[in-house]
């Protein structure tokens, strides 16, 4: 049985701020109640992780990116086929729309939490400005988590 | 062949046609190719433009530590490099490959089988079936994975799910999809709970028949224009890999087996712990990419091809009935000892994913992996070699450590960069034969693409971010005059830009 909520962070550990997505899971696992939270993680979006949605109430998706204005940006997801379709590594709107063509209706509420990362090097540890970013982004993480509904939600975006 | 296009000799007056990045490939790869005033193609070479440097990341690090990291070299194929690196850790803890438990053995196989699987059907759904079902210069719109879902709704749906099976197989195995730590130094970790064994079950008969149902769409595919599909981006090689000692296709354990292009036999079952003394690689000015070869045959004629066309091609028989049903009739459509279609990569691929889904049934049918005879362990050695034939072809991890455990040299040959040469030459055959003398259009430069992605090429590892580069295709004159310039938008929109 699935828990209502489900964390997805993506990235790859060993390739400096590319492990801000799994490192922010790790956060929550140790500060927060799981009780109705699953935890997922992987290197990159495919398209199996349309199946992954599957009877969720509310989808946290957590990447690094360097196209964020701010420490991090929050925003809901539409289903969108976008470039990401013709990669290895899919967009967390394209996985929605194969969700959509896989299951026939719309995908449960979807957020993308990103965070600021600049360096992305094998190797390499997290940099320190995203160290700040990241720090900012748990304590989001943690508020969002204390109202766990698409509503409440809705009242972080841009924040 | 085409080697003659890998370098022009006058290289002034030639106009720059760059394709970059190469898309549905793993990571950052580009295309220039250089044209004369009528359009007719003078050079054309694949670039590999990310240096990865993986002995850098795996050099002093205690080698224990190694199945693990070394799953981040490649978020396309974790396992692999996971399997691989045990396999060398194995020695250094004294344990070859014959003396591994037998749960242990049968377990990695099983893990192993789940990722061949989960990545072909990657591949071959998500990466390659727009190409093969709508057509390889069709409308940019259609060439995804929505529109196959939308016209093919059980093909798309197939592929999800046979992903998702093999990643089931992962996550089992080793307790986790990613960063799990199944294979230790000397055996595995854990063996299968019969809850585990029970939930693998429940869906393997379904998978069986869907990965047949593949190989009847790829072979119907292939065969519905033969002499297009035999021909585009084909070229005569060598093929190299692993097989079982009596010659059955092998994924996990075996010896090198080499064969010409005739089908005749260079050398088989070759101790792959001495492959230093038969490959060598070949370092050129403009590219990342090294090009292996085999000594015995010289730089110039060494070279080969890995991956399911290089192992179908080479083995005498696969050890499962609906695999190697589909193996005779694969064999037997050109009538010729060895198929050198590049198209025929897709082919096998499928067939591979039939063998793996039929392996993975008969090992949950095995008591043995759900055995807690796990470890073993013998001499301590400072030296470990690890090979084995990952989904794209046979992967090299040769390690050496010192008195405190620690790596001191690490040297990695992956499987894409044994088909850097095969690669350059299928995209000048294209470039040559479908290309030359042509106004150059976004759907005409899919060819290329068509080409390197047959290989199903790892050109990089696990590493992404938001908002990428949409694709590029500019022509430049000699002097670097911008004269066309193309770019794909993220929505599938190409506009023309004049220079």
């Amino acid at each position: 049985m699935v828990k209502p909520v489900l964390l997805f962070g993506y990235g790859n550990l060993s390739r400096g701020d590319d492990a801000l997505g799994p490192l922010l899971l790790e956060y929550v696992e140790s500060h927060c109640d799981l009780t109705d939270i699953d935890l997922l993680t992987d290197f990159q979006l495919q398209i199996e992780h349309a199946l992954d949605l599957e009877n969720r109430q509310l989808v946290l998706f957590i990447d690094a990116s360097v196209a964020c204005v701010s420490a991090f940006d929050f925003s809901e997801l539409t289903p969108a086929k976008d470039d990401s379709y013709t990669t290895h590594a899919m967009s967390p709107s394209a996985v929605l729309a194969v969700y959509q063509s896989i299951k026939k209706q719309s995908p449960p509420p979807c957020f993308l939490l990103a965070i600021k990362g600049e360096s992305f090097e094998l190797g390499e540890g997290v940099s320190a400005n995203a160290q700040n970013n990241f720090a900012a982004a748990c304590q989001f993480v943690e508020r969002l988590l204390d109202s766990p509904s698409p509503d409440a939600w809705r009242n972080f975006i841009n924040v | 062949m085409y080697e003659h296009l890998e370098t022009a000799e006058q290289t002034e007056n030639l106009k720059r046609v760059v394709v970059d990045p190469v898309s549905r490939v793993e990571g950052h790869g580009k295309v220039t190719l250089l044209l004369d005033e009528n359009n007719k193609v003078q050079q054309a070479r694949l670039h590999i433009v990310e240096f990865r440097g993986f002995e850098r990341f795996i050099q002093g690090r205690p080698y224990w530590e190694l199945p693990v990291l070394v799953q981040r070299l490649c978020g396309i194929c974790p396992v692999s490099h996971h399997l691989a690196a045990a396999k060398a850790i194995d020695q250094l803890v004294g344990i070859d490959p014959e003396n591994l438990p037998v749960s242990a053995d049968k377990l990695r196989r099983l893990l192993h089988f789940g990722q061949v699987m989960q990545s072909h059907a990657l591949h071959f759904f998500h990466l390659s079936s727009p190409d093969l079902l709508f057509g390889f210069e069709s409308d940019i719109g259609k060439r995804n994975i929505i529109a196959v879902l939308t016209d093919y709704p059980d093909i798309g749906l197939q592929g999800v799910k046979l992903r998702k099976y093999g990643q089931e197989v992962i996550r089992m195995v080793s307790g986790k999809r990613i960063h799990g730590t199944g294979a230790i130094a000397g055996g595995m970790n854990k063996s299968l709970t019969k809850v585990e064994r029970d939930y693998l079950l429940e869906d393997i008969d379904q998978m069986i028949t869907w990965a047949a149902d593949s190989v009847a769409l790829i072979k119907k595919v292939h065969c519905s224009n033969l002499p297009y599909y035999d021909d585009f981006a084909t070229i005569r090689t060598n093929y190299l890999g692993l097989t079982k000692p009596d010659g059955a296709l092998e994924l996990y354990h075996g010896g090198i087996r080499a064969k010409n292009v005739e089908g005749e036999t260079i050398l088989d079952h070759f101790d792959y712990c001495r492959y230093n003394d038969i490959i060598h690689e070949e370092v050129r000015s403009w590219t990342y990419m090294k090009f292996p070869y085999l000594l015995s045959l010289g730089k110039e004629d060494g070279w080969y091809r890995v991956g399911p066309l290089a192992r179908v091609n080479n083995c005498d028989y696969i050890n499962t009935p609906l695999a190697e049903a589909a193996r005779v009739e694969f064999k037997e459509h050109t009538g010729e000892a060895m198929v050198h279609s590049t198209l025929a990569f897709h082919w096998t691929r499928l067939i591979e994913v039939l063998h793996c889904a039929e392996s993975i049934k008969e090992l949950l049918h095995d008591p043995d992996i759900m055995g807690h005879d796990l470890v073993a362990q013998g001499e301590r050695r400072f030296e470990g070699i690890g090979v084995i034939e990952a989904p794209r072809g046979t992967l090299f991890h040769h390690y050496q450590v010192d008195e405190n455990d620690i790596v001191t040299k690490a040297n990695l040959i992956v499987s894409t960069t044994s088909n850097n040469m095969a690669m350059n030459e299928s995209v000048r055959q294209v470039a040559a034969e479908y290309l030359s003398g042509r106004e150059l259009t976004e759907p005409l430069l899919n060819n290329l693409e068509v080409a390197i992605r047959a290989y199903d090429p790892c050109l990089s590892c696990a590493t992404h971010a938001v908002g990428k580069m949409p694709l590029q295709l500019e022509l430049v004159d000699a002097k670097g005059q911008l004269i066309d310039k193309l770019i794909k938008h993220s929505d599938g929109q190409i506009d023309r830009l004049d220079g």
